[in-house]
């Protein structure tokens, strides 16, 4: 491994000199999974420090407001979402994909920061966020920014991050009243693979609970970028809530995909597996929206 | 040349200092500098737990952390968890369940069933297989692993 140096600052402006002077010569350390490999396996032979952005306070931080919602500071490792009961009961969406990343050893490092700056069309947690709204803040040599999350992928391994910039925190906001979440991979084991398919959907109800005020579908694995498909979500809010209309986004959701054909699986099955797992999303959001 | 780096930790519950050079794994430092050759290198690349320790009590990955980062912290490895005495009741139920062949994923699973049974010291065999997922076994076929790990949680 050619890492030849290890920098743990201290603050966010200690972090974004270190990350402004070195540009591609650094790339920030969470919880090190994705990095850690591909650093040793030669795939960023660029890189010369790794920067341990754990020790800076912000990116610790994990909190929840009812009213303001939910703060997870970019290096806050899964495990530390999923054992808080306060976000688990109020994000069960979100827990469906964090619960999901690697095996234990994996979460009790893995961060969410990590997952979405590393970019991979097939991360996990990133159409949860997208479904959820989520709003990522940057810091950068230019002050602070904050970009949605479903631009925050630009292609495979790619992101808006400048040089000098770090991502902070992510921002959710609060559930809604009769709202409901929920994340679906296909995966050919039952633990510790790559998505072939991953869906996120979130939907908002009106008070009969028998038609969606808001609801959006996100797709992993089957674009150069994690996919918001505004149209499935916008067939959603078209109608009284049933089978046909459900059968609809997922119809639309499919047309929107553009998956490759690789070793774990090709573009028709792809296109399949879109199709069920958003159906079978929609119905546990649902389901959660009307309890 | 490298600079090496002096770091403090907790090892097995004795303070320890060691140099090491910033590129390398807490799995390296274990094995080649502190000659804790329990940990194990199977994949070093965080599929298959043979090098697991735990870190300030949770379950990781030994491979998959840069050795500066244990500054400070606390590290349990697999010779640790025996008293002078005895066995851990973990240990014994693989003895006893004939829970290894080769041994090679052996310090891992033994840790990751003693994290899992720290939180949830009565799991369901389905509880057990599920958080045994990030621990390969060439040898055994799991059964006899999964069997050990239940029977400990009975003693
Ligand atoms: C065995 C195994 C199983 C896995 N299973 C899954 C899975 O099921 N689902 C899944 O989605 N992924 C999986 N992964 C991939 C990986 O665990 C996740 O992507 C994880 O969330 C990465 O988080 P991390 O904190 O470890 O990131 P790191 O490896 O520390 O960082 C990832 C990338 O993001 C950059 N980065 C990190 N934080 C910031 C920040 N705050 N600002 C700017 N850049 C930053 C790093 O420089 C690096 O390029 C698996 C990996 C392994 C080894
Ligand atoms: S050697 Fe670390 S997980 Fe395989
Ligand atoms: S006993 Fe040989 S790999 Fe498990």
């Amino acid at each position: 491994m050619k890492v030849i140096d290890y920098a743990a600052p201290k603050s966010i402006a200690e972090a974004v000199a270190v990350l402004k002077e070195k540009g591609e010569r650094a790339r920030c350390l969470a919880g090190g999974t994705d990095i850690i490999v591909q650093v040793r396996e030669g795939k960023r032979r660029d890189v010369e420090v790794l920067v341990d952005i754990k020790h800076i306070p912000e990116l610790n931080e994990l909190s929840f407001d009812a009213k303001t919602g939910l703060r997870i500071g970019a290096a806050a490792p899964c495990y530390r979402v999923y054992e808080d009961q306060r976000i688990s009961n109020a994000y069960p969406g979100l827990i469906d994909a964090v619960a999901l990343v690697g095996g234990i050893q994996i979460q009790s490092r893995a961060s969410l920061g990590g997952n979405l700056c590393n970019s991979s069309p097939a991360a996990d947690t990133i159409p949860a966020l997208i479904a959820m709204e989520t709003i990522c803040v940057i810091a950068g040599p230019g002050g602070t920014r904050e970009v949605p999350v479903q631009g925050f992928c630009t292609a495979p391994g790619k992101n808006v991050l400048g040089r000098g910039e770090l991502l902070v925190t992510l921002k959710l906001p609060p559930p809604k009243p009769r709202s409901g979440a929920a994340y679906l991979r296909f995966i050919p084991r039952n633990e510790m693979d790559i998505a072939v398919v991953g869906a996120g959907v979130s939907v908002e109800l009106d008070e009969g609970r028998s038609r969606c005020t808001a609801a959006r579908v996100s797709l992993a694995a089957v674009a150069p970028t994690p996919l918001l498909v505004n149209e499935a979500g916008a067939a959603l809010v078209d109608g009284t809530l049933n089978d046909a209309l459900i059968e609809n986004a997922a119809r639309l959701a499919q047309a929107a995909s553009r998956p490759i054909s690789d070793m774990r699986g090709d573009a028709d099955y792809r296109r399949h597996l879109v199709g069920v797992l958003v159906k079978r999303a929609l119905q546990t959001a649902i389901a959660r929206a009307r309890t | 040349m490298t600079k090496k780096l002096h770091i403090e930790a907790k090892i097995n519950g004795k303070d320890t200092e060691f140099l090491c050079e910033p590129r390398q794994s807490l799995l390296e430092v274990l094995r080649d500098v502190l000659q804790l050759t329990g940990a194990k290198e199977g994949c070093n690349n965080g599929n298959c737990g043979a090098c697991n320790v735990l870190l300030d009590g949770r379950l990781v990955n030994s491979c998959l952390v840069m050795a500066p980062e244990i500054a400070g912290r606390s590290v349990a490895t697999i010779e640790g968890l025996a008293s002078p005495q005895a066995l851990h009741p973990v240990q014994k139920a693989f003895l006893e369940n004939a829970a290894l062949q080769c041994g090679i994923c052996t310090p891992g699973f033994i840790l990751a069933s003693k994290a899992l049974l720290d939180q949830n010291p009565h799991p369901t065999e389905h509880q057990v297989r599920h958080w045994l997922a990030g621990n390969l076994c060439r040898c055994t076929g799991y059964d006899k692993i999964v069997r050990a790990v239940l029977d400990a949680a009975k003693t």
